[in-house]
């Protein structure tokens, strides 16, 4: 399966969706050092699924971040999409988080006020859309459609039920078709039938784009469905 | 932006309340402002309306108009002065003046006598043959009419209104313009003794070049026995005005302070609810500055449809104050000069939302 040529544009078939060697993060708390990360080394390949499983504080939340550019290491290097963004700046941070990473998060994060569909169009909208409005009106109703909400694009995310705001957030992660969508806990906030639909969702919905996921979980049901288990403890990745 | 003003468009109710008392400040700010421009207007009004560039007092009368005496040595002097294409005499009377038709009436009308010789805006080159006087047209409110009589002082001189002029008064009061020669008579027979055949109380004078050096150079032709003022020193030299535009201004700065600690204090609300929204816009891509963009523009609406309302406000309340009741001039300037400042006021009270913008971290959407 190819990878995405989407509008970070560097992901190829032969490239990993992630790269991260000897990757480590330490907090300075009062004259303590904290650890959250130690020496993570993960790849993670174009089309690959992985599910991230630990504990409370054990640093897969740390992971996640600094793979999807929402920190930078203390050490090591991270490359997304063969693009290396470790020495990447704030502000190029924001522009790479934009352009070539999805996100979805725990809480189902949307914009109360705006429709299904601006919910999708809001990433186009805060980069100054520098692109063509057109083109992403088409892409986000190809995606409700894709995700089976046509009939739910005019809706405020107070009027949606629990899956269908999670599957609108999906959508939102995938506008800017990303080579790399990560996950926090997805079905945390879900029963474990609507859980497993939306998981099977991510799942097929990854796979048909040749998307790679990370998806950072405590839910058992979740590992079934990834390609590979990544545990984390204590900051340190074992797989 | 557009994320800002959908948020307008779609919660209105949320802005309401600020708005309403943005609304209410913007309709005091512009009343404050109406009443220190009619303040102003009706003290000022003799002195604006002179076509002329400097006014001279003696210099022993500090800038005192009703002290000032100037012979005809003096005038002479000041004519003589480089750049100086006419001289004009001015003096003046307040009296109280009571209409001819009731004579026994109780409310005496304040007014100001001005014999003049060079004409103000409005006046007729050639000023009123003796014993008539062509009066502003404020004295209309006291019910008084172009051709009617008034009884001037205690010795109830009679003095004819021949004409009206707008925008003229002095001191709060509405003036009567004469001649020297009426401003004289009148002067000799209600108080003879501040009488004098040839003096006048002030010059009023057109020169060339600037009006600041023909005013030292006038200083200069009489050795420093008068006072050259430029219009403008003049009219703030008129007793009252510098304090009633200093003190009036430190109200409406006052008042623009709320102003600004409102939009401060309910865009810093409106922030610390929307912290955990920043933090995942944020996370998927949109800058501090987009952000805090959006704020600015929620507030500026926010002010700029309040300032509206008041501005709505204030108009209506020009319409309803009876015309001679209070001191109100509400103009178009004074209108836009308070949004003007409400504007400021609202994107410096968004400032202090800054801090916090800057401070959400997209990290923190991750976990939460």
């Amino acid at each position: 399966m190819s990878g995405t040529d989407g509008k970070g544009g560097e992901v190829t078939s032969t490239e990993p969706a992630l790269r991260m060697e000897g990757v480590r993060k330490t907090y300075q708390v009062g004259d303590e050092e904290v650890v959250a990360l130690d020496h993570a080394d993960l790849t993670v390949a174009s089309d690959e699924i992985v599910a991230l499983v630990g504990p409370s504080g054990s640093g897969k939340t740390t992971l996640c971040s600094i793979a999807g550019a929402l920190l930078s290491p203390t050490a090591g290097k991270v490359v997304v999409g063969g693009r290396d963004i470790t020495e990447f700046s704030a502000r190029e941070l924001t522009e790479f988080r934009r352009t070539s990473v999805g996100f979805v998060f725990q809480s189902v994060n949307l914009v109360p006020f705006l429709t299904a569909r601006e919910n999708l169009l809001v990433v186009d909208e805060l980069g100054g859309r520098k692109g063509d409005a057109k083109a992403a009106r088409a892409r986000a109703d190809q995606l409700l459609e894709e995700l089976g909400l046509s009939d739910r694009a005019g809706n405020l995310p107070g009027q949606l039920s629990g899956g269908q705001r999670q599957r609108v957030a999906i959508g939102r992660a995938l506008m800017n078709d990303p080579g790399l969508v990560l996950f926090d806990e997805p079905t945390s906030a879900l029963d474990s039938h609507l859980g497993e639909q939306v998981v099977r969702l991510i799942r097929d919905e990854m796979k048909r784009r040749g998307t790679a996921a990370i998806i950072v979980t405590h839910d058992q049901r979740i590992t079934g469905y990834a390609d590979r288990t990544v545990e984390i403890e204590d900051g340190v990745v074992e797989g | 932006m557009r994320l800002a003003l959908r948020e307008l468009r779609r919660r209105p109710g949320r802005f309401v309340a600020a708005t309403a008392i943005l609304a209410l400040i913007a309709v005091l700010l512009m009343f404050l402002g109406g009443l220190l421009d009619g303040l102003l207007d009706s003290s000022t009004g003799a002195y604006r309306a002179q076509q002329a560039d400097v006014v001279a007092y003696s210099t022993s009368a500090r800038r005192s108009l009703p002290r000032s005496r100037i012979p005809e040595d003096l005038r002479a002097l000041a004519a003589k002065a480089e750049g100086v294409t006419a001289v004009g005499g001015l003096g003046t009377l307040q009296v109280a003046a009571r209409p001819s038709d009731e004579p026994q009436t109780r409310d005496l009308i304040s007014t100001v006598l001005i014999g003049y010789e060079l004409a103000p805006r409005g006046l007729p080159s050639e000023p009123p043959p003796l014993g008539s006087v062509i009066a502003d047209s404020s004295i209309t409110a006291d019910g008084v009419r172009e051709g009617d009589t008034l009884l001037l002082g205690a010795g109830r001189v009679p003095v004819k209104i021949v004409g009206l002029v707008d925008d003229t008064r002095y001191a709060g009061q509405a003036s009567l313009w004469g001649s020297l020669e009426t401003w004289r008579t009148v002067t000799q027979q209600l108080r003879p003794g501040q009488a004098a055949p040839d003096a006048v109380q002030a010059l009023v004078i057109r020169a060339d070049g600037s009006p600041e050096r023909a005013a030292s150079r006038v200083e200069e032709a009489t050795d420093g026995a008068l006072e050259a003022l430029t219009l403008d020193e003049a009219i703030d030299a008129i007793p009252g005005v510098s304090q009633q535009r200093s003190t009036f201004n430190q109200i409406i700065g006052v008042t623009v302070l709320v102003a600004l600690v409102v939009v401060a204090l309910f865009f810093a609300l409106v922030t610390v609810e929307r912290i955990s929204l920043y933090g995942v816009l944020k996370a998927v891509g949109a800058s501090s500055g987009t952000l805090f963009a959006g704020v600015v523009v929620q507030a500026v609406v926010v002010t700029a449809v309040a300032a509206a309302i008041g501005a709505g406000l204030a108009a209506l309340l020009d319409v309803a104050i009876p015309p001679g009741s209070i001191p109100f001039a509400l103009s178009a300037s004074r209108l836009v000069l308070s949004a003007a400042l409400l504007l400021v006021a609202s994107v410096v009270g968004c400032a202090f939302s800054l801090r916090r913008v800057l401070r959400v971290d997209p990290a923190a959407a991750i976990g939460a």
